[in-house]
């Protein structure tokens, strides 16, 4: 019996032996029941899609969600990883795991490439996040992919509460308000002209809590730094920044050892960490409930810089 | 710090509700959804923090919690609003998914959208006007989609002295009103959402509602009808080959009911009879499925199934049609005309259209029907008749809300045009 499903009925009542007990599915089996049909649909609708592949925890539950909606075949589409250089070591290795696990093929889009040939400058924050967006559309464009799945959940960020589960693209990657399509019941459109392609949210509908409920019942491997561990960390803008080739820290910011575990998974200049001792998703799951602070508030300083930050970025073609 | 936020929902038993807020201008339901979410904790101090920054900074005295579903800027800046934001809540018990749908601009529409989804909608109406035009729009639509459960929040009681007769006036007048809607069995809730009174906290100044908050409604409110007692519907929606194993399996959601290895089929509508070998679960067999799973069937012919066709219990199938009665909410700036040459998408299927007849258009306020009203635009609602190019295997929208239902869209631009409900009008 799969743990996400309710028993169909309880053995010990007479009704459920005949067939006809209470059936229904957990708020974790409707939520993977409806990813599937979300990634089957986009599959089926649009030729070219391609699965967009961090290493972190939401692109590793989508993963699995795709393994899932496609066996016993393989995952019928490559992921894509945005490159930024700045790389924790823990989740390239996972990376690189994951991808041969699944059979899938792994494509990269390289933010260093870009600086080192002059296509990018590099901020003077340090900070590369930003920068993924054009090497993406790059990708897009050069692999001619139609369907892009992405990770972002629709409770993160108040912009992302209004997303589509298929949000149009056009050609310049933008997202247009005035573009988005009603969505009703579950069918989902995902025509589009030429050169446009349309972003895939099969997660639009979990929480974080859910994600990490659904790590924990089906026992998902993450990568280690997901979990409280000791770690050399600095303090800058209100997080714990880790040191590393990205150029972290600088003069008067000291470096301490703290038992720290990550929340998101990005670019190391402006992925923070907190202080945790949390070492198994069970304990995880109960620093979540208990926490004081958004998910992306407490570790991302990019959707710090203003209020409308996440709404900007999204309007240029990222994630 | 309460025990609702300390206690994730449990992953074993808890159920998910899908739900969807509805209510004209100034009823509240900003501040309303602000409360649910501060009440129970979904609003971070962070964020809370922001609401307060802002809040004082226009000068109000306390902070404004409808700050928290505030627009996109982008929506402020073309003057537009997207029509429906999501937010998610949790309780020990069960999960929330709510549709925020705006009420000012393009409410139809809007409302049409939130509701398709919900299992159950809150009607807002302020006490000290009672059920207006607004509310009865609002009712119908909710009506009209099916949503399962209609719950009509007085709000606003302390600014009515909190007086039981005002309450008890307006629910018996919105009971009056679902009943000749078809709807029975309405719940009514009087609340202050600026206070909190019975949001989720009881109200301490109506001790003469006995009646649970809207949160305690929400806990317990029976989610959805078992499957088992409708016919099973599954639309193909992709093929997984497996050529190592020599495997052939339709994938796809099943939309009610319950199926089974042995079950004798039908595939609509091309009209042809199999047997189900095999049901998969993740790759793996499983000896039932029920609806809303994601699995994948095998069937015991070797038949060519493609995306579109319906696997249905050979004794209880829809018959295939090409002509199609249905009422329709209209969503486009484009108009709806006869004569138009649309696409319809039902299920999994995607067949050519064109619109034969407009039947009336219907003001959801009234139910008054005007007859071959010549053309429909965004936001009408109204009846329409539909020829096929190939036939599509419906039920009437009244029997099943998925295998009912079909979007119209325009062929060249790919905008989805209008939202049908197949089959007779309330």
């Amino acid at each position: 019996m799969r743990p996400t499903h309710a028993p169909p009925g309880d053995p010990r009542l007479p009704a459920a032996r005949a067939g006809r007990g209470p059936r229904g599915l957990t708020h974790l089996g409707v939520l993977e029941s409806e990813a599937i049909h979300i990634f089957r649909e986009a599959v089926a609708e649009l030729e070219r899609p391609v699965l967009l592949f961090s290493g972190g925890k939401d692109s590793i539950v989508m993963l699995h969600l795709a393994a899932r909606a496609f066996a016993p075949a393989r995952v019928p589409f490559p992921v894509l990883h945005v490159d930024t250089g700045h790389n924790f070591p823990e989740v390239l290795s996972y990376r690189d795991m994951a991808v041969t696990r699944a059979g899938v093929r792994l494509l990269t889009a390289d933010v260093q490439k870009y600086i080192d040939d002059g296509r990018l400058q590099e901020r003077a924050d340090g900070t590369r996040n930003p920068l993924q967006t054009v090497p993406l559309l790059d990708a897009i464009r050069a692999h001619r992919f139609d369907a892009v799945f992405g990770g972002g959940r629709r409770d993160e960020e108040k912009a992302r509460a209004k997303e589509r589960v298929f949000s149009l693209r056009d050609e310049f990657g933008q997202w247009d308000p005035r573009r988005q399509r009603p969505e009703l019941w579950s069918l989902y459109n995902g025509r589009h002209r030429p050169g446009e392609h349309v972003r895939v949210f099969p997660l639009s509908n979990w929480t974080e809590l859910d994600v990490w409920q659904y790590i924990g019942e089906e026992q998902i491997l993450l990568p280690p730094i997901y979990f409280a561990h000791r770690r050399e960390v600095f303090r800058r803008d209100g997080m714990w920044l880790a040191p590393g080739a990205w150029g972290g820290p600088r003069d008067g910011e000291p470096v301490q050892i703290r038992s720290v575990r990550y929340r998101t998974v990005g670019d190391m200049s402006c992925t923070g960490a907190v202080d945790s001792t949390a070492r198994s998703v069970a304990e995880v799951i109960t620093e979540i409930a208990a926490s004081t602070l958004t998910e992306r508030g407490s570790s991302r300083a990019d959707d710090r810089m203003s209020e409308a930050a996440m709404e900007d970025r999204k309007r240029e073609g990222y994630f | 710090m309460t025990a609702i936020q300390q206690l994730p929902p449990n992953t074993r038993t808890g159920s998910l509700l899908r739900l969807a807020t509805a209510g004209s201008v100034d009823d509240g339901k900003s501040t309303l959804v602000g409360r649910l979410l501060h009440d129970l904790r979904v609003v971070l101090p962070d964020q809370l923090a922001a609401v307060e920054r802002v809040s004082r900074e226009r000068g109000l005295a306390a902070p404004d919690l409808a700050l928290l579903t505030d627009g996109l800027r982008a929506e402020r800046e073309q003057g537009i609003t997207i029509d429906v934001a999501y937010r998610y809540f949790a309780t020990p018990k069960r999960r929330f998914i709510l549709a925020d749908t705006p009420g000012h601009v393009q409410y139809t529409r809007n409302m049409v959208t939130g509701a398709s989804t919900a299992q159950l909608a809150v009607i807002l109406v302020d006490a000290r006007h009672g059920v207006v035009e607004q509310t009865r729009r609002h009712a119908a639509v909710a009506a009209l989609l099916r949503v399962p459960h209609i719950v009509l929040l007085v709000n606003k009681m302390d600014l009515v002295g909190f007086d039981k007769d005002v309450f008890a006036a307006i629910s018996a007048q919105f009971e009056r009103y679902l009943e000749r809607l078809g709807v029975d069995d309405p719940t009514s809730i009087p609340v202050s959402a600026l206070r909190g009174d019975n949001v989720v906290e009881p109200s301490t100044a109506m001790d003469w509602y006995q009646g649970p908050t809207l949160l305690t409604h929400l806990e317990d409110v029976p989610p959805a009808p078992d499957p088992a007692a409708e016919p099973a519907r599954f639309p193909v929606q992709y093929v997984i080959r497996d050529g190592a194993r020599d495997y052939r399996g339709y994938a796809g959601r099943l939309v009610s009911g319950v199926l089974r290895p042995g079950d004798e089929i039908v595939l609509l509508p091309s009209n042809r009879r199999s047997t189900i070998a095999g049901i998969d679960l993740a790759g793996r067999p499983t000896d039932e499925a029920f609806a809303p799973q994601s699995v994948t069937v095998r069937l015991a012919d070797d038949l060519d199934v493609a995306r579109g066709e319906l696997i249905a219990p050979a004794d209880a199938a829809p018959e295939p049609v090409q002509e199609l009665t249905a009422t329709v909410c209209h969503l486009s700036e484009r108009p709806l005309r006869v004569g138009d040459r649309v696409l319809l998408r039902h299920t999994t299927r995607t067949v050519q259209a064109i619109v034969t007849e407009l039947v009336h258009r219907l003001d959801v306020a009234t139910l008054a029907a005007t007859p071959a009203p010549g053309i429909l635009l965004g936001n009408d609602i109204g009846r329409i008749r539909l020829r096929t190019a190939a036939p599509i295997a419906a039920d009437d929208y009244a029997v099943n809300r998925h295998t009912g239902s079909f979007l119209l869209i325009d062929g060249s631009s790919g905008d989805t045009l209008t939202a049908g409900l197949i089959g007779g009008a309330r």
